[in-house]
């Protein structure tokens, strides 16, 4: 017999409210290029991004603490597959543990040559040092900035 | 453990496949609910409560879709209760089967649900949307390439290669050619896993899992009800779950708080289920295990995590055979997460077929003398972990 089928599709807009603590970050990357996290005044920890409270001790963050721009290499990954609604491959990104700060932060790499995947491998290696760089128009977003290895 | 147990009397599974025209979603759930229901040889009327197994919505595209399944599983005027923690769903479905009877609700409980992964045009897309919106929906986050990233920590501190994950996926086709619910049952070479593409490096396209359909179901009792009314079973003697921090950045670093090459919270998750058990020495008293692993990589950390062996010791025990059928301690006999997930049944598809080995009746790929069986679900962003131990 004859199997019919449907297509749908969703399309769906929100308006996140992003909170006080990611608001205040959002404007110091947009007005003053420079990254921000927050402590945790019982371990010390730095949270980056910031939260308003601590997974670990539950408690409030207190300080503000500017972390980076320099940096290590965390984690990455290059993408050469096409997935709908996100971006063109190939890109690569992963996430960086910015100076003075306790936990990594995601974001894109610049300046990889993604042809061969293994020497891309290479050039950011786990512990690679990396500045973090930002788009001269900033919107206030983890898309004003980005990485690249830092000159050797 | 003093209380009573808990015992699985029923199992159905669907032949598991890209798309399944014949059936729409609810057709799915109730052909997997049939099929357990024939196998626990018991009158509808018996079922005193429904657990509902059904992940992200948007996988399926019909919002709360759990309205359409109420028929499906016979729900009405039943209990009924709807349990989502994304790739965990189906052992957290499980779960809260377990504890309707555990807890002296019921006697008699069902649980069910599908997936029609397959249907879905953008499962990444949708997997993206699992990401905060404030700080990291920005990134083209997907479940691909954050395992790719516990891949690259898994390497440099343990030294697997891409060639180890290969491994893992030849192991796994194999298996599945032996199990006729697989979708993926064609057998692989290393050479063909190692020749495919690129999807997010180091994971090719052979290191991923299929996008499945199929549904599937499982009924539970009381160990009096068992007795009382002559049925066969195998026992859940232990289960848990554990969930670790969203932030995945937090799993990194010099002294994270778990490290995101591993899987802290599943190997914590297996703790408390072995405690449960009374399992002391997991490498031992395990024979089987189904551990939760979509993409080639993950099952290296989820054999650690479960005790099976020392974190990055899984790597060379795999290359030496002992987790295929017929090895020491066979892992994902079925073909496993690897080459059929169909995301809201994928963890309760592990419960099953751990049950199937214990019970003797996993067919060509039964392991010998299997007793004391494991089963995992991985949900979320890596974060939130099912594990439950089954005994014959």
């Amino acid at each position: 017999m004859e199997l019919m089928t449907r297509t749908e599709s969703w399309n769906i807009t929100y308006t996140h409210a992003l909170g006080e603590t990611a608001s205040w970050f959002f404007a110091q990357i947009r007005d003053n290029a420079k990254i921000y996290g927050k402590r945790c005044a019982k371990t010390n920890r730095v949270l980056v991004p910031p939260r308003a409270f601590s997974d670990e001790t539950l408690l409030p963050t207190t300080d503000w603490v500017e972390v980076g721009p320099g940096g290590r290499i965390e984690a990455f990954t290059f993408v050469y597959e096409e997935f709908k609604n996100l971006p063109p491959p190939p890109y690569a990104f992963g996430y960086v543990l910015l100076d003075g700060a306790d936990t990594a932060i995601g974001g894109y790499f610049k300046g990889v040559e993604l042809t061969d995947p293994h020497q891309a491998a290479e050039f950011l290696a786990i512990g690679t040092r990396v500045i973090t760089r930002f788009a001269d128009q900033r919107t206030g977003d983890v898309l004003d900035f980005w990485f690249e290895v830092a000159p050797r | 453990m003093n209380q009573d147990r808990v015992g699985i009397i029923g199992i159905g599974q669907s032949p598991f496949a890209a798309r399944r025209p014949d059936a729409n979603y609810p057709d799915l759930v109730r052909e997997a609910v049939v099929i357990a229901m024939a196998d626990a040889k018991l009158d509808f009327d018996a079922i005193e409560a429904v657990v509902y197994s059904l992940s992200p919505d948007a996988m399926i595209g019909i919002g709360n879709a759990e309205r359409l399944g109420v028929d499906a599983v016979g729900g009405r005027n039943k209990r009924f209760l709807r349990i989502n923690t994304g790739g965990a769903t189906g052992i957290s479905s499980v779960s809260a089967a377990y504890y309707h009877v555990a807890s002296g609700a019921c006697d008699v409980v069902l649980t069910a649900g599908a997936d029609k992964v397959g249907e879905c045009g953008d499962s990444q897309s949708v997997l993206n949307k699992i990401w905060d919106p404030t700080y990291e929906r920005q990134l083209p986050l997907g479940t691909i390439n954050m395992l790719a990233m516990s891949a690259i920590r898994y390497m440099k501190l343990y030294g697997m290669t891409e060639e180890d994950m290969a491994r893992v996926t030849v192991k796994n086709r194999r298996h599945a050619s032996l199990n006729p619910n697989a979708h993926l049952r064609k057998e692989v070479t290393i050479q063909d896993v190692l020749d495919s593409r690129y999807i997010s490096w180091p994971i090719k396209l052979l290191d991923c899992c299929p996008q499945s359909t199929g549904g599937a179901a499982l009924v539970l009792a009381s160990e009096k009800y068992i007795r009382d009314h002559h049925l066969d079973a195998v026992w859940i003697t232990g289960l848990a779950h554990c969930a670790e921090t969203y932030w995945m950045g937090d799993r990194m670093g010099a002294n994270p708080t778990a490290e995101h090459a591993d899987a802290y919270a599943l190997s914590r998750s297996f703790q408390r289920a072995y405690k449960m058990a009374g399992i002391t020495d997991p490498a031992k008293q395990v024979h089987v295990a189904e551990l939760y692993a979509p993409f080639s990589n993950t099952e290296f950390h989820s054999i650690d995590a479960a005790g099976l062996t020392k974190p990055g010791e899984s790597v060379p025990r795999l290359r030496d055979g002992e987790f295929d059928l017929g090895g020491r301690l066979p892992v994902n006999a079925s073909g496993g997460t690897l080459c059929t997930n169909a995301i809201a049944v994928t963890a309760m598809a592990r419960v099953a077929e751990t049950a199937l080995q214990v019970w003797a009746r996993a067919g060509a790929r039964q392991a010998k003398g299997a007793r004391v069986g494991i089963a995992s679900g991985n949900g979320g962003d890596h974060q939130i972990f099912g594990t439950m131990v089954i005994e014959a």
